[in-house]
């Protein structure tokens, strides 16, 4: 399936990426070219085959909910790229 | 200390002959002097490592040492390390210092390994020729001009070197074995659920495994046990006892079955590989063991299904990569859009949007079911072909990669000319089964792996296997300055 630069442009706001319009072309082609490689899943009939995510076929191990570790506030803080007094800083959301 | 296994070190250690500290002082030192050439490390972590090596030492000193005490080796750069730069290989992360060990880290910090840098990779391990690290591109030691593989191309060349004895890597569709393979090394990618995924950056969740990358099947043996075991901090870690994998390495071969599926032998296998790899067959039968043909009917369907699910589960995984909590951040964000936006155009290179565009598109609304759950479906018919084929025999040998290492910057332009390049390995890593490359000999210089895959929880037949192959041929022991291409 052939992408245009306009379904480019759609899926990098919904992944949150700015693409330059540049960039957009090479992208739409790339992309195109990967997606024709995957439609050769479409060759197979895969009708009555359940869909594997685990390949134990395992669900999620639960834990009990109770505290585990300390909590570490300040060396997570200390990685951020903007924080003050114990908050992670951000461009205004509210006006 | 050039070469040196991991063995031979430990013995070496126990005996007085040298300490830890000085080894990892010329460790370092060697690195620092050759590592120009070669591009392997991204940083060296000198401080931690001699205060590791001094542990070491007084371990040694007291008699308390494990087998891997005071033994250097180098992590990829994908598994977090307390209080030392841990960069995905990615500008997003170039100055992240993580607060934590990943449990494969600590579990070889307990056992007394000394941890002497990072090593080189493709950026959050997408890619097949170390060709997209942020860092630049890592050169093959056996011939400058190839690539080491990818992603894991940094421990590969490190260890290919003779920089360090083994190095940790990460398998998420042949990212271990294929670099082993191109790089003449000994690479195991275990059982999904084998080694813990915690505290090593994620790429794609259901298929990523960590392994060693090691110059002997022993090594790797030793390795395993250090890194294996159940942990309740990866929800899909296996709650299975570790087994002693050095324990089967001097098992006879006789009776043992192994199937060839024919489709690991078709176009595109380029002849003198199959050579290496049917002479290296031919002499694990003179070694009593039984070659059958098999088939694995939706091979070729691995590639497609992979780069849904991969890429799927990565654009889950990277978005958490927003500007907020830790890593890079743009300069001068005008709001939150804005920030999220610039800081990963800016913090992620080609391929990593590439990859992550692919897999919004196949989770997007009105995709989901064409994408996402057909490849899981597929997956599951390329796990039951492993299962029938596995009922039949013990093990499954091919090759590793279609070709020898290729020529730095010949796939770069074409995405799915690099895809390609996955198809013998990708398989293993979506039914979850064990899979290893051990070199198996040379093509224009460049060094061949032989593939062996087998069962679930069966790293143990895996290494013997490699192991015995070891003790007839020695391919293994061959360095880049004996390289028969150069004359040498």
């Amino acid at each position: 399936m052939a992408l245009e630069n306009a379904d480019i442009d759609k899926i990098a706001i919904l992944a949150r990426l700015q693409v330059t319009p540049s960039e957009t072309s090479d992208y739409a082609n790339s992309i195109s070219s990967i997606l024709s490689l995957i439609d050769q899943m479409q060759q197979v009939s895969t009708e009555g085959v359940e869909p594997l995510s685990n390949p134990h076929d395992a669900s999620q191990r639960l834990r009990k909910d109770e505290v585990t570790c300390d909590n570490q506030r300040e060396a997570f803080i200390a990685l951020a790229p903007a924080a003050q007094d114990g908050l992670y800083l951000v461009p205004k959301v509210l006006d | 200390m050039t070469y040196k296994t991991l063995v031979k070190i430990s013995k070496d250690l126990a005996a007085g002959d040298y300490s830890s500290r000085e080894l990892t002082q010329d460790v370092i030192a060697d690195i620092k002097a050759r590592d120009s050439i070669y591009n392997s490390f991204i940083s060296v972590s000198e401080d931690l490592a001699l205060r590791q090596a001094d542990a070491a030492d007084a371990r040694i000193s007291a008699g308390t040492a494990d087998i891997l005490t005071g033994v250097p080796f180098a992590h990829k750069d994908l598994f977090c390390t307390q209080d030392h730069t841990t960069t995905a290989a990615s500008k997003m992360l170039e100055h992240f210092v993580p607060p934590y060990e990943s449990t494969v880290g600590q579990r070889l910090l307990s056992a007394g390994a000394v941890c002497v840098g990072k090593t080189n990779m493709d950026e959050f391990a997408m890619g097949s020729s170390n060709e997209s690290s942020y860092f630049g591109v890592v050169k093959n030691p056996w011939d400058l001009m190839a690539v080491p593989g990818g992603s894991s191309g940094g421990s590969a060349a490190a260890v290919a070197a003779g920089l360090v004895p083994a190095a940790t890597g990460t398998d998420t569709g042949g990212s271990i074995r294929q670099p082993a393979s191109f790089c003449n090394l000994t690479g195991i990618k275990p059982t999904y659920g084998r080694v813990s995924r915690f505290g090593i950056i994620a790429y794609a969740s259901s298929l990523d495994q960590a392994g060693p990358m090691c110059q002997t099947a022993e090594d790797a043996a030793l390795m395993l046990n250090a890194m294996a075991g159940f942990d309740e901090q990866d929800s899909t870690s296996v709650q299975l006892d570790t087994p002693d994998f050095t324990a089967d390495l001097n098992l006879p071969l006789q009776g043992l079955k192994v199937g060839l599926p024919k489709e690991f032998f078709g176009p595109g296998l380029n002849p003198q590989v199959a050579e290496c790899v049917m002479t290296a067959v031919k002499q694990i039968e003179s070694l009593g063991a039984q070659i059958i043909d098999i088939s694995l009917p939706n091979l070729e369907l691995s590639i497609p299904a992979y780069y849904v699910i991969a890429p799927s589960e990565a654009s889950s995984n990277l978005s958490r990569f927003d500007g907020v909590r830790y890593g890079f951040r743009c300069d001068q964000p005008q709001d939150l859009m804005d920030l999220y936006c610039r800081t990963r155009a800016e913090g992620f290179g080609t391929e990593v949007k590439r990859r992550i565009m692919v897999g919004t598109y196949a989770l997007s609304e009105g995709y989901y079911d064409a994408y996402y759950v057909k490849a899981q479906r597929i997956r599951r018919l390329i796990k039951n072909d492993f299962a029938r084929a596995l009922a039949q025999v013990d093990v499954i040998m091919g090759p590793v990669a279609p070709t020898p290492a290729f020529d730095l910057g010949s796939n770069t332009k074409d995405p799915v000319a690099m895809y390609l390049e996955d198809i013998y390995t990708l398989s293993a890593n979506m039914a979850g089964i064990p899979a290893m490359s051990a070199p198996a000999g040379f093509v224009g210089g460049r060094p061949v792996g032989l593939h062996i895959m087998g069962n679930y929880f069966n790293e143990a037949k895996l290494l013997n296997i490699a192991h015995q192959y070891q003790q007839i041929t020695d391919w293994h022991l061959q360095t880049p300055a004996t390289n028969p291409a150069k004359g040498a």
